[in-house]
């Protein structure tokens, strides 16, 4: 009655040996190491691990293991102050091409890892750093979109050679101005082909005027790509911050979470995330007096006033020569006068497009405008309201010498580290939208060290004394519940590490509840044997109709934990979250380890005893 | 063998419904009056703002910190000590004009050039759009849970049994919440992970009562509904009450050594588990009897038809 098939003994003993090999990663401690990810996506060659090698030995600094997976090598140290040294050497020895970061790198036997078995990751309030969540201004990304068309719209219809009398912005929409009718529907006819997905077009009544206005649909392209943008580009960034293993993920339909372990210069990486900074090339107006300009407060057609450092006015022609869009990379340096120079390469269009204007226009002046976007809040009719403020500036004007190609300098920057900074930017890529960050939490690294140590002594000592208890209380039972319980939670370990949860405090309380929950199912089947004995039962039959009966129970208490389990993953976001999927899991392994593999042990302890007089419970 | 519990005679607990369902009405609407008179004390994850955790390595000057923090312009400041006289928790409101997020740089600058050994060992700053979604979703996670459970109760058992499941944990719920209210202890998202959690664990305490109850009636076929409850309380008593102390000692051993960030969690936890127990036993089988459970409810008349039929509804 009491007894298994083989199979399922063998199944038990699979199942938990699985649990234990994909559990045990978690216990081996973390050994200093530093991280090398080329900033250009790269693979990473045998010759250039031995570069990395041969530079770390001619600073006599010995390494303990090398790794080189493809994307990024690893090298592992004895302690941290070898650790600094070699990131030092590293980065002097590499430059510019690759991220040096430190590391924390799990020691995990080779072995094991062969087999997949990595242990979990820990969330920052368990190890130290910074976490954003950020917030994309969609709003920008449409003003600047609807902006591109007005421009769009005039070289259509120039192109098209429809005459028009003007073209403006008109809140969310453009309008263009016609002489007649006529004029209009050519228009209209032309627009509509072109844009037919993206924009609607309306014929304004009593006037020869056509409004344009973004299609629904393709207001949700265009957030889309501005968020998928600002992930692009923010890794990036996150990249040139030397960041071992960061997160950069969606949240919602325009939020991102920045998660930045080990950081501590919370400015800094501030800085770099949430600028937008991006570069203009434009003609300087060479007719008009921009003294007067100012005065007047009014620019004259086509042409914009704008500042330079200095404060003096310039005009600069409306129209755009070049956008930061087509830089590919950008680096700082100096030129040959010794001043702070970014030198700039432009990508295949770019330039094109650059070596015809800068060929027309040779001998002319050129402005180089530096725009950078931040976020305000101002407290309007008691509503906070973000505004994003741009600020344009011109950092250097110079006469066009030559036709410009693919690679060509700016000057005229403050300082080498301004110099640093834009490049890095430019390099980056411009944001699509500005960002601005909306939560910000940081723990500290002893802090950190303090929560893990916490969250396990209460585990540690909460299940001791639920052993204890349960051994004194059941005696054998107990003996066998507490073993189901071990067993459960290095099933939830396991279960955890093999989908690469993130643990964090939370997740460590929700590991020590679930612990603490999962004893009921054994409480459950342990009372329902007593009441059996009690009845006059047999011990054999009190066993098996104790498991039957409290099976039932067990289903329906655990399956409406689990219904609370999934609502909360479903709702929840951070430390709910996390703590929503361990309970979850946590719910279904003890499921398993309460039932079956306690009635396993049953089963081996007193199954084979055919003349059993009596149980001890 | 060691047992709390040998109960030989069945404790006509439903025999005290009227007491305990007024005890019941008491708590509730002292928690209720609470929530309302003295509201939840809401942390920064539902208010947004900003919470600075500083150490210094000496006992920490707490005026001086509140008059440096109060001269760069921030009013409603609180500054406290926590766990250790090294350990300041600093509050501060989100303020306008400032982008927010700058907030801990500006006042570590500040604290710096008076102490220069402090360190930052935690920052959470929420914008207050974001803590308002939180709190949003946390009020939807309660009701979906709730309506879930409702479901499956009444798929499982009758809808006698969910609707006495759902407002006995509700009662829970509230009473915690009463509790935090009156206490002013702070409320933030772990807590409403806790209660969210003790609404999982409130409902298995009274699925595992009802499911005796659900028993009972097949097998006891001569008794009244309320000795039959009463019967499947006291046998389900000594599993209750083993199974709420295990799982508090898992909570109090959080309570003693997880530390600050752990506290509160585990404070809700453990007025959820005093309540759970409570509530199951005499909140949700009163409501039973309450709502007019019968026999016909659980047993369909096809299988009384049946011939050949045990005393326990089995065919053999």
């Amino acid at each position: 009655m009491n007894r298994y098939p083989l199979w399922k003994y063998l199944m038990i003993a699979v199942v938990l040996l699985i649990g234990v090999i994909y559990s045990v990663p978690n216990f081996f401690p973390s050994e200093p190491a530093v991280q090398l990810s080329p900033k250009v996506e790269q693979a990473i060659d045998p010759a250039t691990m031995q570069r990395f090698e041969q530079a770390l030995q001619a600073q006599g600094l010995t390494i303990r293991a090398s790794e080189n997976n493809g994307q990024q090598a690893l090298f592992r140290f004895e302690d941290t102050d070898v650790q600094l040294k070699a990131s030092e050497a590293l980065k002097a020895a590499v430059g510019d091409q690759f991220v040096v970061a430190l590391n924390l790198a799990p020691s995990t036997p080779s072995w094991l890892r062969a087999l997949n078995a990595n242990p979990m990751f820990l969330g920052l309030d368990l190890r130290g750093g910074v976490h954003f969540l950020m917030e994309v201004d969609m709003k920008a990304a449409l003003d600047k979109q609807i902006n591109r068309y007005e421009d769009e719209f005039r070289d259509f219809l120039r192109e098209q050679d429809i005459k028009y009398l003007g073209i403006a912005r008109e809140g969310d929409t453009v309008l263009a101005k016609f002489r007649d009718a006529a004029s209009r529907d050519a228009a209209m006819a032309a627009f509509g082909k072109e844009y037919q997905n993206s924009l609607q077009f309306t014929a304004l009544p009593d006037t020869n005027d056509l409004q344009a206005s973004i299609s629904q649909t393709a207001m949700l392209d265009i957030q889309k790509f501005a968020l998928q943008q600002n992930i692009t580009t923010l890794r990036k960034r996150v990249n040139e911050l030397g960041v071992a293993e960061p997160v950069i993920q969606q949240q919602g339909a325009n939020r991102i979470v920045v998660q930045l372990p080990g950081v501590q210069d919370t400015a800094r990486a501030k800085e770099i995330l949430g600028a937008t900074a991006t570069l203009e090339f434009r003609l300087v107006d060479e007719q008009n007096d921009p003294t007067q300009a100012q005065q007047s407060g009014r620019a004259p057609i086509g042409s914009q006033l704008y500042k330079e450092r200095s404060g003096d006015p310039i005009l600069l022609k409306r129209q755009v020569m070049l956008t930061g869009d087509f830089i590919i990379d950008a680096s700082s340096g100096f030129d040959e006068n010794s001043r702070p120079a970014v030198h700039i390469t432009l990508d295949g269009k770019g330039a094109t497009r650059f070596n015809k204007v800068t060929g027309e226009n040779v001998q002319k002046l050129m402005g180089v405008v530096f725009i950078e976007n931040k976020i305000e809040t101002q407290e309007v009719d008691g509503q906070m309201v973000k505004t994003s403020k741009t600020t344009q500036e011109v950092i250097n004007v110079a006469r066009i010498q030559e036709q410009l190609g693919k690679r060509f300098q700016i000057t005229g920057l403050d300082s080498p580290k301004e110099a640093r900074d834009l490049a890095l930017l430019l390099r980056a890529g411009a944001l699509a939208a500005p960002v601005y960050i909306v939560e910000e939490r940081t723990v500290g690294p002893s802090m950190g060290k303090e929560n893990i140590e916490k969250g396990f002594n209460s585990n540690i000592w909460g299940f001791a004394a639920v052993v204890l208890f349960m051994v004194i209380y059941y005696r054998v039972f107990g003996v066998i519940s507490s073993l189901a319980l071990a067993i459960n939670g290095f099933f939830l370990f396991a279960l955890l590490s093999m989908i690469q949860a993130t643990l964090t405090l939370p997740g460590l309380a929700g590991i020590a509840l679930t612990l603490g929950m999962a004893i009921d199912a054994n409480v459950l089947i342990n009372e329902r044997i007593r009441e059996e004995l009690r009845a006059g039962a047999s011990p054999q039959a009190a066993i098996n109709v104790g498991y039957e009966r409290a099976w039932g129970t067990i289903i329906d208490s655990n399956l409406t934990t689990l219904i609370a389990g999934i609502a909360l993953f479903l709702l929840g976001s951070g430390p709910v979250k996390g703590f929503a999927v361990v309970l979850c899991l946590g719910i279904l392994t003890s499921m398993f380890s309460a039932v079956t593999v306690s009635r396993a042990i049953v089963n081996l302890v007193y199954g084979y005893k055919p003349r059993l007089q009596k149980l001890a419970i | 063998m060691i047992e709390f519990f040998s109960l030989k005679k069945v404790i006509p607990f439903m025999r005290y419904g009227k007491t305990t369902t007024a005890i019941s009405l008491g708590t509730f609407l002292f928690s209720v009056f609470s929530l309302f008179f003295y509201g939840l004390n809401l942390g920064v994850d539902f208010t947004g703002g900003t919470v600075m955790e500083v150490r210094y390595a000496q006992a920490a000057p707490i005026d001086t910190i509140r008059e440096a923090i109060k001269a760069t312009g921030y009013h409603e400041v609180a500054v406290q000590n926590f766990g250790s006289t090294q350990d300041v928790l600093i509050r501060l409101p989100l303020k306008e004009g400032v982008s927010s997020a700058q907030v801990s740089e500006q006042i570590m600058g500040v604290l710096k050039t008076s102490t220069p050994d402090v360190t930052l060992s935690k920052v959470d700053f929420v914008g207050g759009q974001v803590g308002q979604e939180l709190y949003e979703n946390g009020g939807l996670a309660l009701i979906l849970v709730a309506a879930g459970i409702i479901i499956y109760l009444a798929f499982r058992f009758e809808w006698r049994f969910a609707v006495s499941a759902t407002v006995a944990n509700m009662h829970d719920v509230v009473i915690i919440l009463g509790l935090f209210a009156f206490f002013q202890w702070q409320f933030d998202l772990t807590v409403l992970a806790g209660i969210l959690a003790i609404l999982g664990y409130s409902v298995n305490e009274s699925v595992v009562v009802f499911d005796r109850i659900r028993e009972n009636i097949r097998t006891m076929r001569d008794e009244t509904i309320s000795n039959i409850i009463d019967s499947a309380i006291t046998s389900t008593m000594s599993r209750t009450i083993i199974t709420h102390l295990s799982t508090q000692i898992m909570v109090f051993a959080m309570l003693w050594f997880g530390g600050e960030a752990l506290h509160n969690f585990a404070l809700a936890l453990t007025i959820g588990i005093m309540f759970g127990i409570y509530s199951s036993v005499l909140v949700a089988s009163p409501l039973l009897l309450m709502l007019g459970l019968k026999r016909e409810h659980m047993i369909p008349k096809e299988d009384e038809k049946m011939e050949g039929m045990n005393a326990d509804g089995s065919i053999v």
